[in-house]
């Protein structure tokens, strides 16, 4: 073994350019891999962290007709909060539909009721502690963009209350926030908890509960649902698992490539050095030698791949984790927690994993055309001849 | 005294499959080549010379008959027996030199002593010594590309001789150099056979290679025509 990656090592050395070209290739497979993996495990490890820390915290008890993709429950979907939640470790949400009139437009919002000063959500709610004439609203920038207001601007506020009586008052937009979370922002308006439930006429009532991460073992009570992280995280768990297996697409086509490269250098060296093999087996080596000879130096494509793409790869894969992948402004309306830069996250794991898998490909690929040696006629390879 | 016998063949016949028939390259053979031997295996193309080496090189197996090389069987012979009659005892020359292109001229000749997992020391020792005989010390670092065709020859004598084997098997040795050239192969192959009493066996249709044979074995379509084992340049240069 070790006289074959000896000899295998310095034939690949000795074919010069022939063999720079596919392991710049292979090398490239490596580094696209990896980088496209890290740019999603970046994304995954971001866009969960938001949605945690800005919307769902350590899980939600919904109340039990509580169905966020459909609207018309949130008539039915409120009840008093239960008293054994009341603590700084819940923050409850009463939501309600509600119309607003910019500039004389009409345009549905969900109004979200939360205690100003809650802090189990990363969300800047003490902006909504301001007392005043107005109903202070906190928006995110979709949703401000989407109505057209900023800071200070007022809106008018059309809602029913719980026995379907039409009120309105003025708002106030008191802080645009920049958030990730496109459910904490787009077509929301939040206000203070208690503002709501006096509108509404629902005192002390929620439609969820946040809880935060230091809770544990939720208690079962009626009327309520607890959903975990897990449930909560269901969407977007799907959504990175399409992500995953569209980028492996992607990646498997690169790596294909890379591997018709090895695959096609494979046979065209057994068909142009078969003088070569002829020799290999007359000076004494045995067809197996010959046969693991060939398949090393396919592999070794792997390894000196391994070198190459480290080169450039490390500081390429480094530099671009520190700064990050600005996201085009587009994907604000894809609906799901995408940040304006997400910064590649590559584990060893991730490393370890694919020099693996690529090594195993080119390994593999690099034996498959050496089975054609075992029914080559050395008496006719010492010549050059096909057999 | 009588001389060792390192090589017989016995009622030796070898068939290819032509289209649907068979074609008969070698009929009923019958020889021995003894140690120290110098010996050519003479004839037109076509004639089986190159069959012949092909099977006592262990390349090839004959259809009938047998063939014994340093006592052992070589029909019988699995492909890893046969692998390691060639490594340790063999050494082949061939006609365009076959020597591995990314190597330079000492891997080439240490390519064999690999196979033999000598040591390095060993290794670079034999190495010298025998890329000293064939003259081409300068050349040591040079690749096959960058030498002339006598001197890769050279390099392929120096290859085929390095684990002093029992046999020297050369197809053709001289067909792609000129005089000059043959001539001083030729008298390094003669030199090291004297030297190291190994077997020398050609197949050649080359005058100036004839004319160094201590033994002549013309084949004409696959038959020993003659088996003439005078010193046939002593004989000449006698007359």
């Amino acid at each position: 073994m070790i006289l074959s990656l000896k000899l295998a090592y310095r034939n690949l050395i000795g074919a010069g350019l022939r063999t720079w070209l596919s392991v710049i290739v292979l090398s490239m497979s490596y580094v696209v891999i990896i980088w496209m993996q890290g740019f999603l495990e970046g994304w995954n490890q971001q866009a969960r962290r938001d949605t945690i820390e800005q919307e769902i915290g350590g899980g939600q008890y919904w109340h039990a007709h509580y169905d966020p993709y459909d609207s018309l429950t949130l008539k039915e979907s409120h009840a008093p909060a239960p008293a054994v939640l009341q603590s700084e470790n819940t923050a409850p949400i009463l939501i309600a539909q509600a119309t607003i009139y910019p500039q004389g437009r009409m345009q549905s919002v969900v109004l979200k009721g939360i205690d100003p000063a809650q802090s189990v959500l990363a969300l800047l709610t003490s902006a909504l502690a301001k007392k005043g004439a107005y109903l202070p609203v906190l928006l995110g920038e979709r949703a401000a963009k989407s109505a057209n207001l900023r800071v200070g601007d007022q809106v008018t506020v059309r809602w029913r209350d719980a026995h379907g009586t039409y009120d309105a008052r003025e708002a106030q937009v008191v802080h645009i926030m920049d958030t990730d979370v496109p459910t904490v922002d787009a077509g929301t308006f939040w206000v203070p908890l208690e503002d709501l439930r006096s509108m509404l006429q629902m005192p002390r009532e929620a439609t969820l509960l946040v809880v935060d991460e230091t809770f544990n073992d939720p208690p079962s009570l009626t009327g309520w649902v607890f959903r975990d992280q897990t449930f909560l995280l269901e969407d977007f768990t799907s959504m990175m698992k399409m992500e995953r297996v569209s980028s492996a697409i992607m990646y498997t086509i690169l790596l294909a490539l890379a591997l018709l490269a090895i695959f096609d250098t494979q046979v065209l060296s057994i068909f142009r050095r078969r003088r070569e093999i002829g020799t290999l087996i007359a000076l004494g080596m045995t067809r197996g030698g010959v046969i693991r000879l060939f398949t090393i130096e396919g592999a070794l494509h792997g390894v000196l791949a391994v070198g190459v793409a480290a080169l450039y790869g490390v500081p390429l894969l480094i530099w671009q984790a520190h700064v990050g992948l600005s996201m085009p402004e587009v994907v604000d309306n894809y609906g799901m927690a995408i940040a304006s830069t997400i910064y590649p996250a590559y584990s060893v794991r991730l490393v370890v994993g694919t020099v693996l898998l690529v090594m195993a490909a080119v390994t593999l690929i690099s034996y498959l055309p050496t089975r054609r040696i075992a029914r080559l006629n050395p008496t006719d390879a010492i010549r050059g001849k096909l057999s | 005294m009588d001389k060792q016998i390192i090589v017989q063949t016995k009622r030796l016949t070898k068939h290819f499959p032509v289209g649907g028939g068979q074609f008969t390259a070698l009929r009923d053979i019958n020889l021995t080549f003894s140690k120290g031997e110098f010996t050519g295996v003479v004839g037109p193309s076509g004639s089986g010379k190159t069959t012949l080496l092909n099977i006592i090189g262990s390349l090839d197996a004959p259809s009938e008959g047998s063939v014994t090389v340093l006592g052992k069987p070589v029909e019988a012979l699995t492909h890893k027996q046969a692998a390691d009659l060639r490594c340790r005892h063999l050494g082949f020359i061939f006609q365009t030199y076959n020597l591995l292109p990314v190597y330079t001229v000492y891997e080439n000749v240490e390519f064999p002593l690999l196979l033999l997992d000598l040591s390095a020391k060993e290794r670079e020792e034999a190495v010298l010594q025998a890329v000293e005989s064939v003259g081409l010390m300068p050349k040591l670092k040079s690749r096959p590309a960058q030498l002339s065709g006598g001197e890769c020859q050279r390099v392929a004598i120096a290859r085929a001789m390095v684990k002093k084997p029992a046999i020297v098997l050369a197809d053709e040795p001289t067909a792609n150099l000129d005089a000059e050239n043959s001539h001083h192969i030729l008298q390094t192959m003669e030199k090291l056979n004297t030297k190291f009493q190994t077997t020398f066996i050609f197949s050649t249709h080359d005058d100036k290679v004839i004319q160094y044979l201590r033994r002549k074995i013309t084949l004409e379509d696959g038959e020993v025509a003659e088996d003439q084992e005078a010193g046939i340049r002593d004989q000449e240069e006698e007359g």
